[in-house]
């Protein structure tokens, strides 16, 4: 290791160190506030760890959500905490298989519906079944895990999910989907299995997702397939990540520290706008900052590269 | 000797257009066959038949022994066929080297790490971009492109290369230096299928020819015998010179 990442790799450390000590600090509050920004920063990393470099926008991250929620739902009760975490990660990585084997063909706007109707699709099938074999829309998820340790795990989660895209991005894995992302014509000449590429992707994002979903489960005591299959969180998702930047790493994370911000502002004093002031948010964004902060940050720093650059 | 690639009766139809009609032909180890004709007479179509971007609708495909008329390009990208694209086709954010190393990571004996740096340094000094290996390619001209095309298509190490109009669009002294590079790929064992309408570059590269016209072969042989043709005329020309 050289000396820029033993510094890069302690700051990180202070960092995480630093968060895992924040719920021994301050109230319950605060700590509810740390909550949500880690499991967005969960949720949109992973989101970007698939959808960046094959700029595959998916609308599916609600569906693993809901999964990894209603397997909390169903067994939190009956099995060990960490086992029923284990299973809602293999049930979520199944569904991914399934789902991307037979979707990953698709690309462009057709995919982004799909993962839409596919969200859907989950939160409807859990719904007839929830009404006509449990005789109950919704569930109490009564399960002994506190305020602090739901963001303990979180934290770790946080930290699972920056090393493994760390660890992709230096793969062959994400040299692969990077080309995919610019050609996926060039990238099949190249000799890549752009498929099995991609369905690694997604199963390794889903993975993520879910456990994020079962993580987050216990904080609501009652779930019913529309608040755990609301497509507000897909859409949220990716506004984060679109803001930070889906195209590197650290991006998203740039995304989901204001909007958390602003959305936990929003729906405290204008809770009957919440919506209205949502879309025009997500338009503005989009318009405004089309490629994320991240990328500008970066156009900048090049910026001064290039010029150091040209000097022989 | 058994040829390297074989293609009998092979056919694709988009539509009511025939593109392929009825083709058959074979290539042997270390020549450059032409395969030359007019504006869509079918010459990409084919090549994009052997190289598993398009499928046939009937027909055969052999390249070394292999029947890869149904395998995905990837596979028959690992089999060992390389290929450029008639418009070039670069991965414009990424730099020279990673564009390389997109063809050294996944072939056959895939590279990966220093060895894969290194050797997508030679690539590039091959095609004469040594001193561009860290610039995107967005930066490059056009010919530039084509020779970093070129360097990605030879990191897969092929056994056959497809150039789709690879010289087209060169100057003069261009020209020369890009003739130079093929005949050397040529020495080096490769063998080469190449699409080309630059008639000094068929004649000085090429050991053989296939004439295409709407889809169908209808010439083959040495290159200054095929272009005399009474028939290829007509197909390029019109009646009138014919």
């Amino acid at each position: 290791m050289n000396r820029y990442s033993a510094i890069l790799f302690t700051i990180a450390l202070a960092i995480v160190a630093a968060a895992a000590m924040v719920p021994l600090l301050v109230g319950s509050y605060h700590v509810a506030l740390g909550i949500s920004l880690l499991s967005y920063t969960v949720l949109a990393t992973a989101w970007a760890l698939f959808s960046g470099p094959t700029r595959y926008i998916s609308l599916a991250t609600v569906a693993f959500f809901g999964i990894g929620a209603y397997t909390v739902g169903a067994l939190g009760e009956a099995l060990p905490w960490w086992l029923v975490l284990g299973i809602a990660a293999v049930i979520g990585v199944a569904v991914a298989l399934v789902v991307g084997l037979s979707t990953l063909r698709l690309s462009g706007m057709y995919f982004v519906i799909f993962t839409f109707g596919l969200s859907e699709l989950i939160r409807q099938v859990v719904t007839w079944y929830e009404v006509n074999v449990h005789r109950s829309v919704g569930r109490y998820v009564f399960v002994d895990v506190t305020q602090n340790a739901i963001y303990w795990q979180l934290l770790a989660l946080t930290v699972l999910v920056f090393v493994t895209g760390w660890l992709i991005g230096r793969s062959r894995l994400g040299l692969a989907l990077r080309v995919i992302g610019e050609d996926e014509t060039v990238a099949r000449h190249c000799g890549i299995d752009t498929t099995r590429a991609k369905l690694a992707l997604f199963a390794v994002s889903a993975l993520f997702t879910t456990l994020t979903g079962a993580i987050m489960a216990p904080r609501w005591t009652y779930i019913d397939p529309a608040i755990a299959f609301n497509p507000m969180i897909s859409f949220q998702v990716v506004i984060m990540a679109l803001l930070g930047g889906a195209g590197r790493l650290f991006g998203p994370l740039l995304g989901v520290v204001p909007l958390v911000f602003l959305f936990e502002f929003l729906s405290a004093n204008f809770p009957n706008f919440y919506s209205i002031l949502l879309g025009l948010a997500f338009i503005l964004i989009v318009y405004v900052v089309p490629n994320g902060i991240a990328a500008i940050i970066e156009g900048r720093w090049k910026g001064f590269g290039r010029r150091a650059e040209a000097v022989p | 000797m058994t040829a390297l690639l074989e293609v009998t009766a092979a056919r694709k139809a988009f539509g009511g257009l025939v593109a392929v009609n009825d083709l058959g032909f074979a290539v042997a180890r270390g020549e450059i066959l032409g395969l030359i004709g007019p504006n869509g007479s079918g010459k990409t179509t084919m090549l994009n038949l052997i190289s598993g971007a398009l499928r046939c609708d009937a027909g055969d495909i052999r390249f070394k022994g292999h029947a890869i008329g149904r395998l995905p390009s990837h596979r028959i990208a690992r089999l060992g066929i390389g290929r450029t694209f008639q418009l070039v086709r670069v991965l414009t954010a990424m730099t020279c080297r990673e564009n390389v190393i997109a063809g050294l990571a996944f072939r056959r004996s895939p590279l990966w790490g220093a060895a894969a740096v290194e050797h997508a340094g030679a690539l590039l000094a091959r095609v004469g971009l040594e001193d561009k290996a860290r610039l995107t390619a967005d930066q490059l001209t056009y010919i530039d492109q084509k020779r970093l095309e070129l360097a990605r298509a030879l990191a897969l190490e092929p056994d056959l290369l497809l150039l789709d109009e690879w010289l087209a669009g060169l100057n003069p002294s261009e020209l020369n230096a890009g003739i130079a590079l093929v005949r050397s790929l040529r020495a080096d064992g490769l063998t080469i299928i190449l699409v080309e309408h630059v008639m000094d570059a068929i004649r000085s590269l090429c050991n053989r020819c296939i004439v295409m016209n709407a889809g169908r072969k209808i010439a083959e042989g040495p290159a200054a015998g095929v272009l005399a043709e009474r028939e290829v005329v007509r197909a390029y020309l019109g009646e009138a010179d014919a």
